[in-house]
């Protein structure tokens, strides 16, 4: 069935829908990695957005139920040049049309990604709608215009806390949208973790007498965020906190610092990022939308992006207290940095 | 300044010769290299003894010498040059080797000159099978397990570890007798029997088969600092078991989900942290299809053919990057040129599919075994870009230039299902199309999966294109619409393509194509998937929706590359073509190269103004003409694959520089360069054109015996046979024709003469003759398998003003601009011409850099219209200068299995070396050391087997050469002929099986004339090709090589270029 992808500023494209035949809004960003479209659907950071693979091909492994980083997909709609038909890996389980249809979301292919990203990287990034309908500019611009994004973390935290064990080491994880790999990551390294939803207070995590508190990464723009940041600042100076993504921008505003949109974000799995103490330089797995502009006062940039020099990890100098911007547990990209997980888990108490 | 300012003056080494396994790529590789240390202002010392390369170039390094690659002519350079420090990592195996020599023999400490990039130490720890695996084991990365058993107990304990299968293979037997695969434990038995009694020591080397598994490719960096990156990665299509070289290459890879990517990629950077890499490595990886299990099964500890590709495939220019990395840089120091704002530090993201085909020599070596294994066979390959795997698939397939579009290859039709089956499990050259015809029958796709090892992807794959195919037999143009034909150009199939299987004509769907403006549209190789706006100049042609070239308004040319490298077209086009790039550009002309060979200089991105990888088809070409509107094309430099399009850019009316459509004509049409000669007063041996076998037979008596017959438009002498009576006459045309040969058949009187070659370049009015050639082995050797000395050593004076006169007359009345190339054949003062060739040859960067006239430099000039008055050049003769240089050939033969190792009138070279001295012998004499046919011992053996010459020929060489300082062998007809001439002390070889008995430095086997069928020569020259003795079959060879072999070793001198 014939679909069409409409921009904010009124640009079409046009292509075949495939998943679930219908329309859905959400902000359009590109996503430069080879590999991982699994990782990255299932990504609860993605929430609201429609993602853009620049790769050609994809759904080539299709889709296996190991590699999730949730429980479902979290992307508004998927946008690919030429999707799949037929997998081929000793894992693919399902093919990527079928799991995103029983998941009610719309992908289209046929798109010229590279246009569309040449588009997204002039005009920034901008809402769009995926649609088999025949909307007219303005029936599409009514429809984005009542997008709002601001509640995601709320829509894609866990209902009720949960713990999992794999040893003694108490990890307080407030999931904003977290990852299943980060869990993982903090499991595998012997920590007893108890995820909260992002609602839940300061005093409901510190009763759990956390070694560490843990600030997920998730979706959405920090500075809509301001109860979560409260009970942030409630629990700065009492334990030990690190971060990742959304977590470490909500970390720097809750020391005081800001954040900003960048034009057109970092998303992708090639990304080189300088470690500031040791001059080394290790390829991450980005994914924001939003940079920390400013740093607190008493926090260090203890990481920087090689390709724009934003601020990619800080350190604050008096308080145990270190996050990144970056995804160290990789899933999808690279693995250069698991090792940031043995250095979260050295914060603790 | 580099970081590490100690560094003033660097050596570097390069690959020598051409062969299978290493070739162009690492004149890119080593152009490059020497580029980035030069842009740091050092000095660059360079040994290589290969001068068809852009590398030995004037303008590539401070200080070139074209001597052999051997420690004695290192060291001298060392003595000579004192430079502080050597690079190695950019001349393949060879340079590597020569690193490990050089540090054992302490030369290096003695001149004190420091290693720049990975340590000795750490190439050793790569190339060291058994170092290597402990290095792997120490850092727990998986190797394909391998032990030595000497007992079927030992054998069956190794067994319980690993599992089955296992390879047996038997030490010390030829070919793998006695070995075996075993599926289970009784077969295990069976075959370790047989394999323990096979080999003379008792020894079998048991290895873990891996079959089946998927080869997957890692190119990875890393700098001194310990900064690691993957640049790109790369998937066979073909299973592991062939190799990469002669497999189908798909970057980046496509059946791996992000785990599996991403293990292999933390392996790959984990290994050369281990080893201590500072550079570029290349590491193969096998994995199981069902499982994460992977091996490791070797590295390259440095550039290679992989980066190379891996560099146009990602636009990441891996060598340069390692040259500055040598030189003390972090990755995170060097900018990335193509997107002007990143830094070398990343890993690049591709937005496009990158298919590489291997160039086969098949239609070179007819008699070879086809079927590909573990030993590389291409002499080259084509790199394609695409939106889409069909696509890249498509357009590589019309880049080997085979006459083929599709996937369809006729000849298999009429094959049976099992046949084709049985071709399916032996992948030779042409597996891609029978696994095409299978699904063309139907066969299931899961068995044919199952067959061959190949992903069901790259199966599906195949399967849409034939499923497209099929559906095109059944369309007419009438059924056509607009949304169809889009949909077949986007999945890459030519007008071409598209017309054969509608079976209507190619202009048909080139006129609906413009009628719905269904037109390429081009985008750009970036590096970073579109993320940041790019200063790119490399495109590839799409149907997608946005074109991205920006056409500016200078005045263009567009230069025509060479395509693949193979035999008879090899690395000098590539030279020929970057040097008109340059000269183009100073002449302040916007230019665009169109060429698809990952391994060369000229798809380098920095070379030309634009880069288009692309097809070098009428269509593909046409489609970029329309898209720049150039002010012409240049055609002269890039062989053969260039001219060929001459008649299709003439029909349409493009401006080609130099040349016509006619002037190629004359040239290449029998009848009317006989007209045309004959109008100026030129001879050339009688010949008439066949159109069948009748004809020949029945104009035999016209010409005489001996004839040369060839098929007409062909690449170095393809098909090319001399007959010196009716029964090979009749042999020879029945191969010819039997071939389904549409076109015509030369047949020639063969002239038994000298050779004699011209290069010149005519501005219109006048020739400027930059060097005469003589070829060493009498006519009947092909030129580009025979020594060539320049200049010409025994040819009279008179002779010598009657080839320049005759040059000129050819080249004037041609009307030719440019370069042009002419052989003759001298019969006392008698000249006559064989052949003319209207563009660049083989010869022309060997001669431009040892007379130092800029040929391809003046050439472009003339072709655009200059004068030599307005170049400020004489035209005329160039006088010879004081050295002499000698053109040596370098054989890859010994990589197949039946190829007859004669020289003959077709070529079978694959690349050539320098001997540079000042007098012949020392010329002569550093040749054969370069082709490793001199090794300075003492008494070395010789085997002679004489089948044509004649006791005279003979007496006279005894008359000046003492045979008695060799170790004598013969074959009893020689040894008689030998005895009569009083030398007593010979060795006779009864039979061929005695061969592999006696150790011997040289090998003589002169062919006899008028039998095809000797079959103890023929196992002679087999017997020297297997065990890589140099193998002479043209008796002046030998003269030569005694010439060299007299020669006072002490006297020998390097020279600088």
């Amino acid at each position: 069935m014939k679909a069409e992808l409409i921009l904010e500023n009124g640009m079409r494209f046009d292509g075949e829908a495939f998943g679930y035949l219908d329309a859905q809004v959400g902000e359009v960003v590109f996503n430069t990695g080879m590999t991982g479209y699994q990782e990255i659907l299932s990504d609860p950071s993605y929430y609201g957005q429609i993602v853009v693979m620049t790769f050609p091909l994809i759904g080539n492994y299709g889709i296996n139920f190991d590699d999730f980083e949730s429980y479902s997909p979290k992307v508004s709609g998927f946008v690919v040049r030429e999707k799949c038909h037929e997998s081929s890996n000793f894992r693919a389980e399902m093919e990527l049309d079928h799991y995103l249809r029983q998941h009610k979301i719309i992908g289209i292919e046929g798109v010229d990604t590279r246009a569309l990203t040449r588009v997204i990287r002039k005009n920034g990034t901008m809402k769009g709608i995926i649609t088999t309908l025949k909307l007219t500019n303005e029936e599409a611009l009514d429809r984005m215009n009542n997008l709002d994004l601001s509640d995601s973390v709320y829509k894609v935290t866990t209902k009720a806390a949960y713990e999992l064990s794999g040893g003694s080491k108490r990890i307080a994880v407030m999931d904003y949208g977290v990852k299943r790999s980060i869990l993982n990551q903090f499991v595998e390294r012997g920590s007893y973790i108890k995820v909260f939803p992002a609602d839940a207070s300061a005093e409901e995590v510190m009763a759990f007498k956390p070694e560490l508190v843990f600030l997920s990464n998730g979706p959405g723009n920090p500075s809509d965020l301001t109860e979560i940041v409260d009970e942030i600042k409630k629990m700065i100076g009492e334990v030990p906190i690190t971060g990742i993504c959304l977590g470490h921008q909500l970390l720097a505003i809750a020391l005081g610092g800001r954040t900003e949109r960048l034009k057109f974000g970092h998303r992708g799995c090639n990304h080189p990022v300088k470690t500031i103490h040791s001059g080394t330089v290790t390829i991450t797995s980005q994914n924001h939308g939003y940079h920390i502009s400013e740093l607190p006062e008493n926090v260090e940039a203890t990481h920087i992006s090689m390709n724009d020099g934003t601020v990619e990890g800080m350190r604050h100098t008096l308080l145990p207290i270190f996050s990144v911007q970056f995804h160290p547990e990789a899933s999808p990209g690279p693995w250069d940095n698991h090792h940031l997980f043995d250095h979260f888990l050295a914060y603790a108490n | 300044m580099p970081l590490n300012e100690t560094i003033k003056k660097v050596m570097v080494i390069g690959s020598g010769p051409i062969v299978i396994g290493q070739a162009a790529e690492f004149d890119y590789s080593g152009t490059q290299a020497c580029q980035a240390l030069k842009e740091e202002n050092i000095e660059v010392v360079l040994i290589n003894s290969n001068p068809a390369t852009i590398m030995t170039d004037q303008s590539v390094a401070d200080r070139i010498y074209i001597e052999p690659i051997t420690a004695e002519f290192i060291e001298m350079i060392l003595k000579e040059e004192k430079p502080d420090s050597i690079l190695v990592g950019m001349g393949g195996q060879t340079a590597l080797n020569m690193a490990i020599e050089l540090k054992e023999k302490g030369i290096l400490d003695k001149y004190g000159v420091n290693v720049l990039g990975t340590p000795i130490e750490g190439i050793i720890k790569g190339e060291d099978r058994e170092q290597f695996k402990m290095v792997m084991n120490a850092i727990g990365e998986p190797v394909v397990e391998s032990t030595i058993v000497k007992s079927i107990g030992e054998g069956l304990e190794f067994a319980k570890i690993t599992g089955y299968p296992l390879i047996i293979r038997p030490a010390y037997t030829l070919g793998g007798t006695g070995g075996g695969i075993a599926d289970d434990e009784s077969m295990l038995i069976d075959i370790l029997e047989s394999g323990l009694e096979a080999s003379p020591v008792s020894q079998v080397l048991l290895e873990r088969s891996i079959k089946g598994w998927k080869e997957v490719e890692y190119e990875v960096m890393r700098d001194s600092r310990g900064n690691k990156i993957s640049v790109c990665n790369m998937e066979n299509l073909d299973p592991v078991g062939i190799h990469t070289g002669d497999s189908i290459v798909v970057a980046p890879s496509q059946t791996l989900s992000d785990k599996e990517y991403q293990l292999l990629r933390q392996s790959a950077l984990n290994i050369i942290e281990a080893i201590g890499i500072e550079g570029g490595c290349n590491v193969q990886f096998a994995l199981n299809p069902l499982s994460f299990e992977y091996a490791v099964i070797e590295i390259n500890p440095r550039v290679s053919r992989s980066s190379a590709l891996a560099s146009k495939a990602t636009g990441y220019p891996i060598a340069k990057v390692a040259a500055k990395i040598a030189l003390g840089y972090g990755l995170d120091e060097i900018r990335n040129d193509v997107t002007g704002v990143t830094m070398a530090c990343f890993e690049p993201s591709l937005d496009y599919v990158v298919v590489k085909l291997p160039r086969l020599p098949f239609d070179k070596f007819t008699t070879a075994s086809k079927v590909l294994g573990t030993k590389m066979m291409a002499t080259g390959e084509t790199m394609s870009i695409g939106a889409n795997f069909e696509s890249a698939l498509l357009k590589g397939i019309r880049s080997l230039e085979l006459k083929i579009h599709t996937l369809k290859m006729e000849k298999f039709e009429s094959v049976t299902v099992e046949d084709l089956k049985e071709s399916a499990k032996n992948a030779d050259d042409e597996r891609l199309f029978v696994l095409a015809e299978l699904l063309r029958r139907d066969y299931r796709i899961d068995k044919l999966v199952e067959l061959t090892g190949v992903d069901r992807w790259f199966m599906d794959k195949i399967h849409v294109i034939v499923k497209m195919e099929r559906a095109l037999e059944t369309l007419t143009l009438q059924d056509l619409d607009e949304n169809l034909l889009r949909a077949y150009k986007k999945k890459g199939f030519s007008d071409e393509g598209i017309s054969s299987l509608m079976k209507v004509d190619t202009s048909e769907i080139k006129r609906m194509r413009k009628i719905w403006s269904i037109i390429p549209s081009f985008q750009m190789v970036d590096t970073c998937g579109g993320e940041f706006d790019a200063v790119s100049t490399y495109f590839y042609s799409t149907y997608e929706r946005y074109d991205e070239v920006e056409v500016s308004d200078r005045p263009k040319v567009i230069v025509i590359g060479s395509g693949p490298i193979r035999i008879g077209q090899g690395i000098e086009f590539d030279y020929a073509s970057v040097h008109t790039v340059k000269t183009l550009k100073k002449m302040g002309y916007e230019t665009i190269m169109i060429n698809n060979n990952p391994e060369t200089v000229s798809t380098d991105f920095n070379i030309s103004d634009k880069l288009y990888f692309e097809p070098l088809t009428e269509e593909d070409v046409m489609n970029i003409i329309e898209k720049e509107k150039p002010i012409g094309v240049m055609l002269q430099f890039g062989g053969q694959t260039a001219i060929k399009l001459s008649a299709h850019l003439s029909k349409h009316d493009i401006h080609i520089f130099g040349i016509t459509e006619e002037i190629i004509n004359r040239t290449e049409n029998r009848d009317e360069f006989d007209v045309f000669l004959e109008s100026i007063g030129v001879s050339r041996p009688k010949g008439v054109i066949l159109g069948n076998k009748q004809e020949g037979l029945d104009s035999i008596d016209s010409i005489g015996f001996p004839v040369i017959v060839r098929p007409s438009f062909v690449l170095g002498g393809q098909g090319m046979k001399i007959c010196y009576n009716r029964e090979m006459l009749i042999q020879a045309l029945d191969a010819i024709f039997i071939r389904d040969y549409s076109g015509f058949v030369w047949m020639d009187q063969f002239l038994d003469g000298q050779e004699v070659e011209v290069d010149a370049i005519s501005d219109g009015e006048s020739v400027l003759i930059p060097g005469i050639m003589e070829h060493l082995e009498r006519t009947g050797v092909h030129s580009g398998d025979s020594i060539t000395v320049y200049p010409a050593q025994t040819i009279s004076k008179t002779a010598i003003e009657k080839v320049v006169e005759t040059t000129n007359k050819i080249a004037i009345k041609l009307g030719i601009k440019g370069v042009i190339n002419i052989q003759y054949v001298l019969r006392g003062e008698e000249l006559d011409v064989i052949e003319v060739n209207p563009r660049a040859s083989r010869t022309v960067p060997y001669i431009s850099k040892v007379s130092g006239v800029p040929i391809v430099e003046y050439a472009t000039r003339a072709a655009m219209g200059e004068s030599f008055g307005s170049m400020g050049i004489q035209a005329g003769l160039v006088p010879f200068g004081s050295r002499i240089a000698v053109k040596m050939p370098v054989f890859s033969t010994q990589k197949f299995t039946g190829v007859d190792g004669a020289v003959g009138p077709e070529m079978k070279s694959t690349g050539e070396v320098l001997g540079i001295g000042s007098t012949l012998e020392e010329a002569l004499y550093k040749g054969f050391i370069s082709v490793n046919a001199l090794k300075g011992n003492v008494k070395p053996n010789i085997l002679m087997s004489l089948s044509d010459v004649t006791k005279a020929v003979l007496h006279e060489l005894l008359s000046s050469n003492s045979l008695e300082q060799f170790n004598l062998f013969a074959t009893p007809g020689t040894a008689g002929l030998l005895y009569e001439l009083g030398i007593l002390a010979v060795n006779v070889i009864e039979k061929c099986e005695d061969l592999s008995q006696t150790h011997f430095d040289i090998v003589i086997n002169t062919v006899t004339i008028g039998s095809n069928i000797e079959r103890y020569g023929y196992s002679i020259r087999e017997n020297a090709l297997k065990r890589n003795i140099p193998l002479f079959t043209s008796f002046e060879t030998f003269k030569a090589w005694l010439k060299a072999y007299s020669f006072d070793s002490e006297q020998k001198k390097i020279y600088v270029l």
